[in-house]
């Protein structure tokens, strides 16, 4: 259980991003966490795993004090973190085998990563998640050779070789088509069903956050202003999180593209699987 | 036409002068012009001089039609494999020597201190040419190549370092990230994120350094550091044209060699 209180950071230009953000996970949890531009979404899932660090609160992964750790215990910790970037963040000149490898670097030491010699287990499990993914007939492109949906899946298959058991995604859709969005939400979310996963996922698209997550936490101006299902999330909780907008309106468009979107949805479906 | 002219009210527009104030701007131009005029006027010209000159650089010139490779056979060859081998061991030693160099000197990785102390490197060995330092080194080594050696390295990393420190600061700040949440060590975090970001630049900047301390090697010879250079600087001395020609011809072949094969070994890493 990820377990974060009075969580805050100010940045060294003065700005609050957060203010005092308290927040449970459970295992097995997907959030989403919705809010518009420089809300403070990014800092928050980037506290958590230290990549910025926090400027007072306390983060507890299933007991271990996050935010209290030097460097070598945060990089022993970092390790149970998997995180999913928008625009993907794979090193683009390495291979697709290297990046998911990569995601072991946690578990071996400088010269066995140096010369690429991972364990079996890792190569083996490596090649398990890059099926799972659909991506094994890809393990020697180079990353930058991969079209957005299929390097979003090598991130994926990163963030989950690391054994992690929580997942930070930052906006995983940000950058890829309506329909490969809806493929990567979904494949994000059965893996985390899989293997009982918590994940926070930082997202903008409201519709396609409340169709695939269990639990959505608005945050406005870093602080949270909405915790609920998706189901309770209405037009006066969007202008809460998001200001005054004719919400209505875009929901009844959303509602008839999901109609029309549906069933192509299903037709696609067996062809792409 | 004419109509529309007249009904949009002819305005004109001039684009404003660099130089706002008009004396300024004129008073500029002219004391360029006076300091130019006496600035090449203070050049003399001894034309009996060039009358001379002009024979011996004629001399010079045909020299290149019949080349001497063979009289001076063996100070040639001593000259040319000192030349080589001062090239092939100052940059590797000076790219050895410029990788962590460039590491401290990358504002994005190094703390201030050891940023200041790096730059503090680059700043000096780019600030001393390559002659003045070979002086120094032939003052404390005496003459051979092992100054040129060690000239050539030095000024391999100020202009290595520099660079690849750049290419360092300009990398993709969320592929380094992603990198270092999988709980990656910092050498780890260099060997993954920044080494695969930056490696192209890295075999072109040193194939580039290559071909200039080749360059180098064959002038750092005339103030004694070894090398083709010293070879060189006899054959004139003993106005041997043609052996001079053949040294200069060689040279020039050699370098086209590199900068072919350079360019080759960079299309192929990008």
């Amino acid at each position: 259980m990820l377990k974060i209180t009075a969580l805050s950071k100010r940045y060294k230009t003065g700005d609050d991003a957060l203010k005092a953000v308290s927040l449970e996970v459970p295992d097995g949890q997907v959030l989403g966490l919705i809010g518009p531009s420089g809300a403070g979404k990014s800092t928050l899932i980037r506290c958590v795993n230290r990549l910025v660090e926090p400027t007072s609160g306390s983060i507890d992964l299933n007991g271990a004090q996050l935010q209290k750790m030097g460097s070598r215990k945060l990089r022993k910790s970092r390790r149970k973190i998997g995180m999913i970037f928008q625009e993907y963040a794979l090193v683009e000149r390495l291979s697709v085998m290297e990046n998911v490898l990569s995601g072991r670097l946690g578990y071996v030491g400088f010269w066995k990563s140096l010369f690429r010699k991972f364990p079996q287990s890792d190569i083996d499990e490596a090649f398990r998640l890059l099926e799972r993914v659909g991506l094994d007939h890809m393990v020697n492109k180079r990353a930058d050779e991969l079209s957005g949906g299929q390097r979003q899946r090598v991130g994926i298959a990163r963030a989950l070789i690391q054994n992690p058991e929580l997942l930070l995604v930052d906006e995983p859709t940000a950058s890829l088509d309506p329909k490969t969005s809806r493929q990567i939400m979904r494949l994000i979310c059965e893996l985390c069903e899989e293997r009982g996963l918590s994940a926070i996922i930082n997202i903008h698209d409201v519709a396609l956050a409340k169709l695939f997550v269990q639990r959505i936490v608005g945050l406005q101006a870093g602080e949270v202003v909405f915790d609920g299902a998706p189901e309770s999330l209405d037009s006066s909780v969007l202008t809460q999180i998001y200001g005054e907008e004719d919400w209505e309106a875009t929901s009844k468009d959303k509602a008839s593209e999901n109609e029309e979107a549906d069933p192509d949805d299903v037709n696609v479906e067996p062809s792409n699987v | 036409m004419s109509e529309a002219v007249a009904q949009s009210g002819g305005r004109t527009w001039r684009k404003p002068p660099a130089i706002e104030r008009p004396w300024l701007r004129y008073g500029l131009l002219v004391f360029t012009l006076i300091y130019l005029y006496f600035a090449v006027g203070s050049y003399d010209v001894n034309w009996a001089r060039v009358a001379e000159g002009m024979e011996r650089g004629w001399k010079f010139i045909k020299a290149f039609a019949n080349p001497d490779f063979v009289s001076r056979r063996s100070d040639f060859i001593e000259g040319m494999t000192e030349s080589i081998i001062m090239t092939v061991t100052s940059t590797v030693v000076g790219i050895m020597i410029s990788i962590p160099v460039a590491l401290g000197a990358a504002s994005n990785l190094a703390p201030l201190p050891i940023y200041l102390f790096c730059r503090t490197i680059i700043a000096i060995s780019r600030a001393l040419h390559e002659i003045i330092v070979a002086i120094l080194m032939v003052a404390i080594f005496g003459f051979g190549p092992l100054a040129g050696f060690i000239t050539l390295s030095f000024a391999t990393i100020g202009f290595l370092a520099k660079l690849l420190a750049e290419d360092i600061e300009a990398m993709d700040k969320s592929q380094a990230e992603a990198v270092k949440a999988t709980g990656a060590s910092w050498l780890q975090w260099i060997n993954y994120a920044v080494q695969p970001q930056v490696m192209p630049r890295l075999i072109g900047l040193s194939m580039y350094r290559l071909d200039i301390n080749f360059r180098e090697s064959a002038v750092l010879g005339l103030v004694g550091a070894g090398g083709i250079g010293a070879t060189l600087n006899t054959a004139f001395d003993r106005y041997e044209f043609d052996t001079a020609a053949a040294i200069i011809i060689t040279i020039i072949a050699i370098v086209m060699i590199l900068e072919y094969s350079s360019s080759i070994i960079r299309r192929w890493v990008q």
